[in-house]
């Protein structure tokens, strides 16, 4: 039995590598500090897709992404590993989405794919940490729904068996297809790059990447490949090409609004700075053994 | 109606601890806005379970027992949580930041459209001005919590939509009992009014829980390490200072993530919160996820070459140091000075 598998990925700012100028002056996040990569648990996800393809021969993985014009990165990098094609949600109208109007932009763009067995993705960003796309997309398309995948087991009848962490255990879960996965970052990591998959698709570019690389009148390199290869071309969708509603999507569409941001400042307590050195060392332990904070 | 309720996770037949504290939270939050506290149960065998959930001052416990709704299913709770909200209309409901909480608290809020905030480590009461629409709510739930990676504090409001869902990690509030014979009503409600049959397809088909192989969240003294440790072999002399003082260890995401040490002794907002008397940091630099999970601790130290470490401004003894030098010195002196 052949598969369709979309996997939800996202371009994401690496949060775990911040340095010091990763934050303005203002409390403001300075962006551009931050390198943009694949979330990590959504390599994770896509490394549980391309085994399902090697297993269910036939199978076809599309990713789907919504960010910017430059989250294309994001298809390519799924090509590059055996993702077989993709689509690039990108509209201002989606800026300043909450959970709820991402999940509803996601839907919306699966309803157009339309053909799917198996929805899944990581179980939750880095940039927000709140595990809530995945449960909410299955919502809203009306699917049964897995979180925290740590492999799926088997696929057969229509039917799907996935081994998932639960708080101080594992559990083994069936259910039927289609379905919704959310997958942890202790599952199987994702395979590296293919080199043939580099050569076939490094030139693959998305409509807004080409704009910005043919604006004040430059020339699209390799312009003719585009014709003969339509894969290389990553195709962009707007709101209206999934039928979305406005009002649903953005900041508009999002029922929570952040009232305020603020950069840490902490509470500084008076404190003893020691040396390293043997005396100060076992001053502080027998001064901590004499009020009885250690025993 | 508009009354503030929490979710009550089950594991068999009890109540977990985080639900227990958010009841608390929730005891307060209503007392503050003049409402009452509701609490939702869904699982199988659940007879008396009201006794474990009123002492925390909850004044209805809505009780949905019957097969087929423990083990926890995506479904069949949603639709408990959808339906009852539909007739009961809550301002507020709170669950545990658990994988239970996580997988229900999104999938409820998709279909009520109510905003959730996820993980939050402080929930107040305030009010909320739109200055666009020139519109001012009042006693709106602050929910307030860490975001882009601890780096910066979020405040987050639902203005327009009910309830105002969150989710908080266990041990991020405290459990406290009001009374122990706290008069409260009881509900049974008919299950099948609020979960259709065609809820239960998804099955659990095997199980299995441990205990936790560590007491971390109820340990005095911890001794965590961060990515200045440099390796699994580095969090070895933790392992052994902690044997030393009757300690557990503990390790910050970024260990966490570079794979020094489980991901289940992660300490901070996405992890376990700790409230020991001694918290001896070594090789964290203190970003604020972090420090959102320990910073109740008594007395800190912090082990650091890096003089300008943020953990530092919070610690009552910086030891200026390589930890690989400094943590067997501890040893030493703590077993000389001991005896």
């Amino acid at each position: 039995m052949s598969l369709k598998i979309v996997v939800l990925a996202k371009q994401v700012p690496d949060t775990r590598n911040v340095g010091k100028d990763a934050m303005n002056a203002d409390g403001t996040i300075n962006r551009a500090a931050l390198p943009a990569i694949f979330n990590p648990e959504d390599l994770n996800a896509l490394e549980q897709a391309l085994r399902l393809k090697e297993t269910h021969p036939g199978s076809v993985v599309t990713i789907l992404t919504m960010g910017p014009g430059r989250a294309a990165e994001i298809i390519r990098e799924g090509l590059y590993r055996g993702a077989d094609n993709g689509y690039l949600l990108t509209d201002r109208a989606f800026a300043g989405a909450d959970t709820l109007a991402t999940s509803y932009a996601l839907a919306m763009a699966i309803r157009k794919i339309g053909d799917y067995d198996i929805i899944i993705g990581g179980r939750q960003a880095i940039d927000g940490d709140t595990a809530q796309v995945g449960p909410q997309v299955a919502e809203k398309l009306g699917l049964p729904q897995i979180t925290y995948v740590e492999e799926i087991e088997e696929v057969a009848d229509k039917h799907i068996r996935v081994k998932r962490h639960i708080d101080g255990g594992v559990e083994t879960v069936e259910g039927p297809l289609p379905i919704v996965l959310t997958v942890n970052g202790s599952a199987a990591p994702c395979r590296p790059r293919n080199a043939k998959l580099v050569q076939k698709y490094k030139r693959a570019l998305g409509g807004q990447e080409k704009a910005a690389l043919t604006k004040d009148g430059g020339v699209l390199p390799y312009a003719a490949l585009y014709e003969s290869r339509p894969y290389l071309n990553i195709v962009e969708w707007s709101v209206s090409d999934v039928n979305g509603d406005t009002k649903q999507c953005g900041l508009s569409g999002s029922p929570t609004k952040v009232k305020k941001i603020e950069n840490i400042v902490f509470q500084a307590k008076e404190s003893k700075t020691l040396t390293g050195s043997d005396a100060d060392v076992e001053n502080l332990i027998v001064e901590l053994l004499a009020n009885h904070t250690i025993g | 109606m508009n009354n503030v309720f929490v979710y009550c996770e089950i594991e068999g037949v009890h109540v977990a601890d985080v639900s227990l504290e958010l009841l608390t939270k929730g005891r307060k939050l209503a007392n503050q806005l003049n409402c009452q506290l509701e609490a939702i149960v869904a699982g199988t065998g659940l007879a008396d379970v009201e006794k474990q959930i009123l002492p925390y001052g909850v004044d209805c416990v809505h009780v949905f027992d019957a097969p087929g709704l423990f083990p926890y299913t995506s479904l069949p709770h949603t639709s408990i949580l959808v339906n009852l909200f539909k007739e009961e209309k809550p301002q507020i409901c709170l669950m545990g930041a658990t994988v239970i909480g996580r997988d229900l608290g999104p999938r409820v809020s998709s279909a009520l459209t109510s905003g959730l905030t996820a993980d939050c480590t402080q929930l107040e009461i305030g009010d909320y001005e739109d200055k666009k629409n020139g519109i001012v709510y009042k006693n709106l739930l602050y929910q307030i919590r860490p975001a882009f990676g601890g780096n910066i504090v979020a405040t987050i409001v639902n203005p327009e939509h009910r309830p105002q869902m969150a989710t908080v990690r266990e041990g991020v509030m405290k459990k406290e009992i009001i009374d122990e014979a706290y008069q409260g009503t009881v509900v049974r409600h008919d299950v099948a009014k609020y979960v259709p049959e065609t809820d239960y397809v998804v099955k659990v088909i095997d199980r299995h829980v441990e205990k936790a192989k560590h007491n971390l969240k109820g340990a005095s003294i911890v001794i965590a390490g961060g990515y200045g440790m440099g390796s699994k072999e580095g969090f070895d002399m933790l392992f052994e200072l902690a044997k030393e003082l009757h300690a557990e260890v503990g390790a910050s995401r970024a260990a966490v993530d570079a794979g020094f040490c489980d991901h289940d002794r992660q300490i901070g907002q996405t992890g376990v919160t700790v409230h020991p008397k001694l918290y001896i940091a070594c090789g964290i630099s203190g970003q604020i996820q972090h420090i959102a999970g320990m910073q109740d601790a008594g007395i800190i130290i912090s082990i650091n070459n890096d003089p300008n470490a943020p953990i530092n401004t919070i610690a009552d003894y910086v030891i200026d140091g390589n930890v690989e030098v400094v943590v067997p010195k501890l040893i030493k002196y703590y077993k000389k000075n001991s005896k």
